[in-house]
């Protein structure tokens, strides 16, 4: 009895040794992305992206000093979790920025959105958090991952593909683009094969079905090192020059120094592209390559565009972040030079916004780089926000 | 019939790449008795090794000779400095001071060759797809990792079964204190193992090259295969690597080719489209397990041991 009664008193000691919550005086932001692995040239790309960011606003939001936890998910979902939980959890902070992997934001939410906390993705956009699992603590600076795929449905119209064979990893977001592509494309899908995801590097087997179903034209979606692969490997069986090829998320400006030729006349669908000609973009475009010698990548831009909608927000509140309602008003508003340009939230909290249609081309020092060709679709809402109950 | 062919000789390629890592991992396994998980960094330093002579050199094949030599003596190295404190200890031991290995390699090639992955190009004759029947063209450069492999297996052959090395390395694997007792040098044989199977992975790595990127931690994927190889095949035997790695190869791509066309017999277009990948990267294990049950000691085990 004395044993437990000394054991209650030690826990109360316990409590009362613990500081009472202190008044906030920094914005606390942790950043999950991938840090290690193959993929970690994204994660690279997005916190230079966020760090620019913070350096263009004077590391100061709404009064206060912004401090950021870089957390490295290893492109694994159980791993994002936990880190996820830990920033939550033992770190508390006011808002949790990133992910680039479907799989990983989707195991993450949970835990985000029920402690209250905003999560601003800076890369996937998973069908399911666009509709059912919408939540008013998430927002997106990306698109939904159906979006960029329709988008290229949509182009393959214009350009009278009449039969395609899709081929994407197996995860959420392959599924998804996959959807994406089946949803605006008007010819004959003859072909569909999504490969095991990260571990499958060799497509030899997929690429023997391509050649033996002779499509018009092959869809692909492989995001970071696989895109490299792929148009390596889509060269080595002769099929390129043969059939066409048409991507999502393949080509970026972190794969182009890899891919090099093998990109060229590969059209893809993005939001944004480096060469947007607004002043937003400019200065982020022209900053980046002084400081990093490299052009930005979309995930980059991405991240740089979630550290200014986080700043509108506590700016807008005065930096009284427990103004949890004050601070989703103004994020619904997207009040920020965005670097695509001016865009609207979905009633889902993601962009409407437009698509371009990007090239490669040689710029004047005479590296790959990204350009836009035409406005594919404008103003683009997701096909889920309808599923979403949340309304306002 | 003709993509049939084609997917069998995608799963050969594939096979006899296994084949390169397994007969390594197996020589190293079985004569020295020694659990090496840092194999698959080898693989990786051969690619490595190879991106770096290519880019240098200007030519693809004599880059990759001299990755090969240099993977070697990598390999004789690492057994010098890293692996021979190990021996005569328990198999966990090796586990944890190989996999310390394993993450050593990963940091080194960070730091030397930076975290974004090298492409190695091919020379033009290479990179294209000869018609082998009408209607059946074939990627060049996996013809001639088929040739390269079946050669290297020939040679490999020769060594253990015809040459006086071979006839140490077999009499190291079969009993190895009695070989030691009979004069052998078993610390050089040793060295000289561990440096031959090094050269096999980096062969394998830097054969993957310009099929995939060279990255880091390229090679664990594939090692997780290669044990699988050693296991059907049995441990110590290079006659079993060669028959279970094609096995293997055969089994992954076939299961990957068909697999969807005979679920969708069965079930939605889409379901099979998601539920073919995941069962197809399962069979392979579905086998080993099998085997595991019926023949632990593997399909074609050493004989005498």
């Amino acid at each position: 009895m004395l044993r437990q009664v000394a054991a209650c008193a030690a826990i109360l000691g316990v409590f009362a040794a613990m500081p009472a919550p202190a008044q906030q005086k920094s914005v606390k932001i942790g950043f999950v992305s991938t840090f290690s692995g193959p993929t970690a040239v994204i994660g690279n790309d997005m916190r230079n992206s966020f760090e620019l960011a913070l350096d263009h606003i004077g590391r100061r939001m709404g009064g206060l000093p912004v401090e950021v936890i870089y957390e490295n998910d290893e492109q694994r979902p159980d791993v994002g979790r936990q880190k996820t939980e830990k920033l939550i959890q033992s770190d508390r902070v006011n808002f949790v920025v990133g992910y680039i992997w479907s799989n990983v934001l989707l195991a993450s939410l949970k835990p985000v959105v029920d402690s209250q906390t905003f999560l601003i993705s800076a890369n996937a956009g998973p069908s399911q958090i666009a509709g059912e699992l919408c939540s008013p603590f998430f927002f997106s600076t990306s698109w939904q991952n159906d979006q960029t795929p329709q988008a290229m449905g949509e182009y393959m119209n214009q350009r009278g593909v009449k039969t395609v064979y899709l081929i994407g990893p197996n995860y959420a977001a392959g599924k998804d683009m996959l959807t994406g592509v089946r949803s605006t494309y008007k010819g004959k899908i003859i072909g569909e094969d999504l490969t095991q995801w990260p571990g499958q590097l060799d497509f030899s087997t997929e690429l023997s079905k391509v050649r033996a179903a002779k499509p018009d034209a092959v869809f692909v979606f492989y995001p970071g090192a696989a895109g490299v692969q792929f148009l390596n490997q889509y060269a080595q069986s002769g099929l390129r020059g043969q059939i066409p090829l048409y991507t999502a998320f393949t080509i970026d400006s972190l794969s182009l120094p890899l891919q090099k030729d093998l990109a060229l006349g590969v059209p893809g669908t993005q939001h944004w592209v480096n060469d947007l000609p607004n002043e937003a973009n400019k200065k982020f475009v022209a900053d980046f390559r002084a400081r990093h010698k490299a052009y930005p990548s979309f995930y980059g831009a991405q991240a740089y565009d979630a550290a200014n909608l986080v700043n509108s927000a506590v700016v807008a509140v005065k930096g009284n972040l427990d103004n949890k309602d004050g601070m989703r008003n103004e994020m619904r508003k997207a009040n920020y030079a965005s670097v695509r340009g001016p865009y609207r939230y979905g009633n889902n909290h993601f962009p409407i916004q437009n698509f371009y249609l990007q090239d490669v081309v040689k710029d004047a020092e005479g590296n790959l780089t990204l350009k836009t060709v035409t406005t594919i679709v404008k103003d683009s809402q997701d096909q889920f926000h309808k599923v979403c109950p949340m309304k306002w | 019939m003709l993509l049939v062919l084609e997917q069998c000789l995608n799963g050969l390629q594939f096979g006899l790449l296994l084949f390169l890592l397994a007969a390594g991992l197996t020589l190293i396994f079985g004569i020295m008795d020694m659990v090496n998980l840092a194999h698959g960094s080898l693989y990786m330093i051969g690619a490595y090794l190879a991106a770096t002579f290519v880019a240098w050199t200007g030519d693809f094949l004599i880059g990759a000779v001299i990755a090969l030599g240099a993977t070697l003596l990598v390999g004789m190295l690492l057994e010098v400095v890293a692996i021979r404190p190990l021996y005569g200890r328990d198999h966990l031991d090796h586990v944890l001071g190989t996999f310390g290995l394993v993450l050593f390699f990963n940091e080194l090639a960070r730091l030397v060759w930076g975290p974004a992955g090298l492409r190695v190009p091919l020379p033009d004759w290479l990179n294209t797809a000869v018609p082998l029947l009408p209607g059946l063209a074939y990627p060049t450069y996996r013809i001639a990792i088929i040739v390269t492999a079946l050669a290297v297996a020939l040679l490999l052959y020769i060594l253990v079964m015809r040459t006086r090395l071979g006839m140490l390395i077999r009499a190291g694997a079969s009993n190895r204190e009695m070989a030691g007792a009979l004069g052998v040098n078993i610390k050089l044989l040793y060295t000289v193992v561990f440096g031959l199977g090094a050269a096999l992975a980096g062969l394998a790595g830097l054969m993957q090259a310009p099929i995939l990127t060279v990255q880091i931690g390229m090679g664990e994927n594939v090692l997780i295969l290669a044990f699988v190889v050693i296991i059907i095949g049995g441990i110590g035997s290079i006659r079993g690597a060669f028959l279970a790695a094609i096995m293997v190869g055969l089994i992954d791509t076939i299961g990957r080719a068909f697999l969807p066309d005979l679920l969708k017999l069965v079930m939605t277009s889409r379901g099979a489209a998601t539920v073919a990948p995941a069962l197809s990267s399962m069979m392979i294990y579905l086998v080993m397990a099998v085997v595991l049950v019926v023949r632990p000691q593997g399909l074609f085990p050493v004989a005498g041991k």
